[in-house]
């Protein structure tokens, strides 16, 4: 697959349902994209076929509120139609904001209060490991969500029991709801405190295809320990108007906004050969 | 079994299923030697799972082993159980719809020389209010047992509360208790609805009661949620209600039969509880006189409501 038309597809995506709606969750979303281009597009062994089989890899969003990147992702890899995805947040919808695991084909864990996704994540993995299976459990926490004291106890639980078929990504998109994350609670340097947690860990360009491929790659080469790879990424990244975007963390956008994010969708959907219509 | 502690019944019980079923997996936040896990760990092995003081991990690595299939069951103190973990329990196990068991121990004043901290009050009232959860306050060695086995047999969230050393021994191993509610003695003139360490506070009140001429029926009502309504309304049209919880009035038993009286048959009604006090350090004896749980307590409540 090429993967950076599948990434260039998934933002499209992105961007089309949540300006189908108006409104949500652009910033955290968009950072993640090239991210989930590698995971489904190449690394994960998921499909719609295996979705209930046990030797599947597993995903789970701890930052739930990208869940319309997983969403458009998942639309692509065939879980859901489109009309499916263009539900997002609607009354009586099967795709709510935060990913439900009862409700959206492919999601395999509930997520959205922050610290409990990474939790669940090591018991997925734990699980398998007492299972003896060979499977890979990723889990995608954010800069912020690094917050909440519940990610270090999942971090001491993971190294603990040396999960080291767990990979957790590390979006560190530098900014969380109320600004900056170094300004609100300094994260110091993620790569030492996971080393000191007892994972693997190291920073990549986490906007780049190809050094999120090759990483998990290397999380896949390596034993004894969990493996946590900080995505050095841009909040809003590939649509200007919201990488540019002070506070992008959830936008209403005005008139000139909307036309903006309309725009992005057009001029992807022509580089996709598309049309890019809403 | 009924000279059994109720930390050993939780041991013994979690080891026979464990044995049937390799999908039973126990998780403890380093109370295991507290409730007499610990001697769990040589037959489990990696299916005994002590986190370490991480009782939200605890929860959230319980949702993780449910998703791969596994049925697991978390212990700790009640207040850890429930307080500490609401949202983790809200939401990873309980709107994540995952089939667990919580089990939290030294219910009420049972905490004793813990004190205010580890001393829940409120843990019923919590768990109650989680959508689609099961709720069991339980009495008695083969109640806890049976309640065990049908949480581990029946899907969805179940949380147990329970002290952790002897409890009265009530019942025997041909006791029913498919209907989350026994009648440990029929009366007429007013019925008792009891949980835990409360149901001997019941029938020792309905002794004295007799023998000043009152016939008091009492009920066990361990299956807190849901409420055997029946059962209830049944008690209700044969006159006044008194209930009897080592928990807050607010939002257990004497809520839950409220709750049901007043929407389907109104009767007279009074709460024995502890009334919008904290736990402290004190003997269980001490502090039942403290927050007025004793038999006494309920024979003067029974009389109030019959006057």
């Amino acid at each position: 697959m090429d993967l950076q038309h599948f990434a260039k597809q998934i933002r499209y995506y992105t961007l089309k349902e949540l300006n189908h709606l108006g409104f949500g969750h652009y910033g955290g979303s968009l950072s993640l994209v090239e991210t989930l281009a590698v995971l489904y597009g190449a690394e994960m062994n998921a499909s719609p076929a295996k979705r209930t089989d046990p030797d599947r890899d597993y995903f789970v969003l701890s930052k739930g509120h990208a869940g319309p990147a997983l969403y458009a992702t998942l639309f692509l890899k065939g879980y859901f139609d489109e009309d499916f995805l263009y539900s997002l947040n609607q009354n009586g919808t099967n795709l709510p904001s935060h990913p439900d695991c009862n409700k959206t084909p492919g999601v395999d864990m509930t997520t959205g209060s922050l610290g409990q996704g990474i939790s669940a994540a090591t018991g997925i993995a734990k699980g398998n490991k007492i299972l003896g299976k060979s499977n890979y459990t990723f889990a995608v926490v954010g800069d912020g969500e690094l917050n909440e004291g519940q990610c270090w106890e999942a971090f001491q639980f993971a190294a603990h029991h040396q999960l080291d078929h767990l990979v957790v990504l590390i979006d560190d998109n530098k900014k969380q709801l109320d600004g900056y994350t170094s300004e609100i609670s300094e994260p110091f340097d993620f790569v030492e405190k996971m080393t000191a947690f007892g994972f693997n860990s190291w920073r990549i360009p986490g906007n780049d295809i190809e050094a999120i491929q090759a990483a998990i790659q290397k999380a896949k080469s390596l034993s004894g320990k969990p493996v946590a790879i900080v995505l050095d990424t841009i909040k809003g990244y590939g649509v200007p108007y919201v990488a540019e975007m002070k506070d992008n963390h959830h936008i209403r956008p005005n008139a000139q906004g909307v036309q903006a994010l309309k725009d992005a969708v057009t001029t992807l959907g022509h580089e996709l050969g598309l049309g890019g219509n809403e | 079994m009924k000279e059994m502690e109720m930390r050993q019944v939780y041991a013994q019980t979690i080891l026979e299923l464990s044995r049937k079923d390799q999908r039973v997996v126990a998780l403890e936040a380093d109370l295991s030697s507290s409730m007499s896990t610990n001697q769990l760990k040589e037959e489990m092995k990696d299916r005994y799972i002590n986190v370490g003081i991480m009782e939200a991990e605890q929860v959230g690595a319980a949702a993780g082993l449910a998703v791969t299939g596994f049925i697991p069951f978390i212990h700790t103190f009640a207040p850890f159980a429930s307080r500490r973990v609401f949202d983790q329990v809200f939401i990873s196990l309980g709107y994540a719809q995952k089939h667990a068991i919580i089990v939290g121990s030294d219910a009420g004043v049972t905490a004793e020389m813990n004190g205010g901290t580890h001393m829940p009050f409120e843990d019923v009232a919590l768990m109650r209010a989680i959508p689609k959860n099961h709720v069991y306050d339980v009495s008695d060695p083969y109640e806890f047992k049976a309640v065990l086995e049908h949480c581990y047999q029946a899907p969805g969230l179940h949380y147990i509360r329970t002290i952790r050393k002897q409890a009265t021994s009530l019942y025997d191993a041909q006791t029913n208790f498919s209907e989350g509610v026994i009648t440990v003695r029929e009366g007429t003139d007013t019925t008792i609805f009891a949980t835990g360490i409360m149901v001997a506070e019941a029938l020792a009140a309905a002794e004295i009661l007799e023998e000043q001429g009152i016939s008091v029926k009492v009920i066990d009502a361990f299956r807190v949620k849901p409420l055997n309504a029946a059962a209830v309304v049944q008690a209700a049209k044969m006159g006044p209600i008194v209930t009897a919880e080592n928990h807050n009035v607010i939002g257990g038993l004497g809520s839950a039969v409220a709750e049901i009286t007043a929407e389907q048959y109104p009767t007279k009604l009074a709460r024995i509880g502890v009334k919008e006090q904290f736990g402290q350090v004190g003997k269980a004896d001490y502090l039942m006189e403290v927050y007025q749980l004793t038999c006494q307590d309920i024979v003067d409540a029974v009389k109030r409501v019959l006057n």
